[in-house]
């Protein structure tokens, strides 16, 4: 019987394989924490549990990202939009080059990548163009991208769209009651509003049922939605002299934002706090004003 | 005034003899379309919804899309709000709500993406891809931060503020023009996707946006004239929604609730 040596090779560079992907298999189970299992490990179960219904999805779409391929995130550093789109790519532990724009002279690079909104975070990846932009969508492109980190959103579809809704509520209720309460011109106005933006604090609130973060153990998408609330808010509230999150009022969001705000992964995108008091104290003339434009609008 | 938000409108302030209660609408009312919709269904499904409103008529496109059976549940919203309504959706108190084994998901684009994810089986409206993904969730939240609003103050407003409502409609048509490019369905090679069924139910108010504003859109933008109709024929949105006319009657309605000439 005659076994040539390429053949003999070949089974042995199979063999490999098949053990250096059990032994990252194995590694990564190793590595991975109890929790209930991410979109994506669903979507390799096996047929008895259910997998090959999903399957056709991944199947279909992703080619996983080279490492090659480079990450540019467009943003200030003073923008709690912009610090969702970083923290979700240092939470999936994707290195990436943060480019800061200056948004009193933009730049050709942001209106290029840009030119329907014209704002900031825009995410560059690779030659994928046109650019990511929009800082949920931003988010949860990177959740979808990039499959070796933790899943930012929760498996089940009904958990799913739970956090999309609070962060939702977060971006048209919170902000927009908040923003009032804090610029308006009217004073009755600005008195309404802080009791709105209070409520809805309240509520938000709500959603923590005594976890840690509103992901559970883990920071998770609806924690980076709300990194405003737990890092800018206080900064606003000190210019405007207003106070609107409290612990008296809102004990659980006030324990929430400081672990917010320790975690290893946010406290590297988080902007230093005198900073930021500096750039947000010098731009209260148009902080204003775009509340102005807002109680125009409000039909 | 009442607000006319992205996803739910038309608060209650009188009971409208004018405004036809969807139990005389012809054929197309959903409790009269072929069994689907009106079957106490397997996939345990209610609509909260309101016949008119295009954040409802978007879940009512994807749900025939996936021919999920549900059970379809108007809530007058001119006479009152119902306590079910109040109690699935207590923050907002606004339709459309969708009840999955009677559990809430509300906001129109979050229950579509809830119907890909809860029903994997289905043709999904979402592409696989995550890119494709993102440029589809972009998308969708343009026409659903742009359109409703821009539309609402064409018609309720008048002389110079119009003027501008106008310009910036024409904008918004002329940026989705852009983007449908030559392509069959916003969802390009996906076919029929997430966009085409965010922005399908705005296509009979388009008649409503012409009159008000004083433009074609066949004229404006002709690639998105051109899909308005294609997409009137796909069998989910005919079902699901209503005729210009009615649109345009509707809004008459409102103008009249408001007190605006």
């Amino acid at each position: 019987m005659h076994v040539s040596y390429s053949s003999w090779f070949k089974h042995l560079v199979s063999l490999s394989d098949s053990l250096t992907h059990m032994v990252v298999t194995v590694a990564k189970t190793l590595t991975r924490s109890h929790r209930e299992l991410s979109w994506r490990e669903i979507y390799t179960l096996s047929p008895a549990q259910g997998g090959d219904k999903l399957a056709y999805r991944n199947r279909a779409g992703s080619a996983e990202p080279r490492m090659s391929e480079t990450v540019k995130l467009i943003g200030i550093f003073s923008s709690p939009l912009v610090h969702r789109a970083e923290v979700a790519l240092r939470l999936k532990g994707v290195p990436y080059e943060f480019i800061e724009e200056d948004l009193s002279n933009k730049s050709e690079l942001l209106l290029q990548h840009n030119p329907i909104h014209k704002k900031v975070p825009v995410l560059l990846h690779g030659d994928r163009r046109p650019a990511i932009c929009e800082s949920l969508v931003i988010v949860q492109y990177v959740d979808e991208a990039f499959v070796q980190g933790p899943a930012l959103l929760p498996a089940d579809p009904h958990a799913r769209a739970t956090a999309r809704f609070w962060a939702r509520f977060i971006d048209e209720k919170c902000w927009r009651s908040a923003w009032m309460a804090l610029w308006a011109e009217d004073g009755e106005a600005r008195e309404t509003a802080a009791r709105e933006a209070k409520a809805n604090l309240t509520l938000l609130e709500t959603q923590l049922q005594g976890k840690r973060f509103f992901g559970g153990d883990r920071v998770g998408f609806l924690d980076v939605a709300a990194g405003g609330i737990a890092h800018w808010l206080g900064v606003f509230e000190e210019i405007a002299g207003v106070r609107l999150l409290g612990d008296d009022e809102h004990p659980a969001l006030c324990r929430w934002a400081s672990d917010y705000t320790a975690d290893e992964a946010v406290r590297p995108c988080l902007p230093d706090r005198e900073a930021l008091l500096a750039a947000m104290a010098t731009k209260k003339e148009r902080y204003v004003s775009i509340a102005r434009a807002m109680t125009r609008k409000r039909m | 005034m009442l607000s006319c938000s992205p996803t739910s409108t038309h608060h209650p302030h009188s009971t409208s003899s004018q405004h036809s209660h969807p139990q005389t609408q012809t054929d197309r009312h959903p409790s009269n379309a072929p069994t689907m919709a009106s079957e106490k269904s397997s996939s345990d499904l209610t609509l909260l919804d309101f016949w008119v409103s295009p954040f409802g008529q978007r879940v009512r496109i994807a749900l025939a899309e996936k021919s999920l059976p549900y059970e379809y549940v108007e809530e007058d919203l001119l006479a009152g709000k119902s306590e079910r309504l109040l109690q699935s959706n207590p923050v907002h108190k606004k339709i459309p709500v969708l009840l999955h084994g009677g559990k809430p998901v509300n906001e129109s684009l979050i229950i579509v993406q809830y119907l890909d994810e809860a029903f994997p089986d289905t043709p999904s409206l979402l592409p696989s891809d995550p890119y494709a993904r993102a440029q589809a969730r972009f998308w969708a939240d343009y026409v659903d931060k742009k359109v409703y609003d821009c539309g609402s103050r064409l018609w309720k407003l008048k002389g110079e503020p119009q003027a501008q409502a106008r310009a910036e409609m024409l904008e918004i048509l002329k940026t989705l023009e852009t983007e449908l490019g030559d392509k069959e369905f916003f969802g390009g090679e996906h076919g029929f996707g997430f966009v085409d069924a965010a922005f399908a139910p705005f296509t009979p108010w388009f008649m409503s946006y012409e009159k008000y504003g004083e433009f074609k859109v066949a004229e404006v933008a002709p690639k998105i004239a051109a899909w308005a109709e294609r997409v009137g024929k796909r069998e989910s949105v005919a079902k699901s929604l209503y005729s210009p006319d009615k649109v345009y009657d509707f809004i008459g309605v409102l103008k009249k609730m408001y007190g605006i000439e």
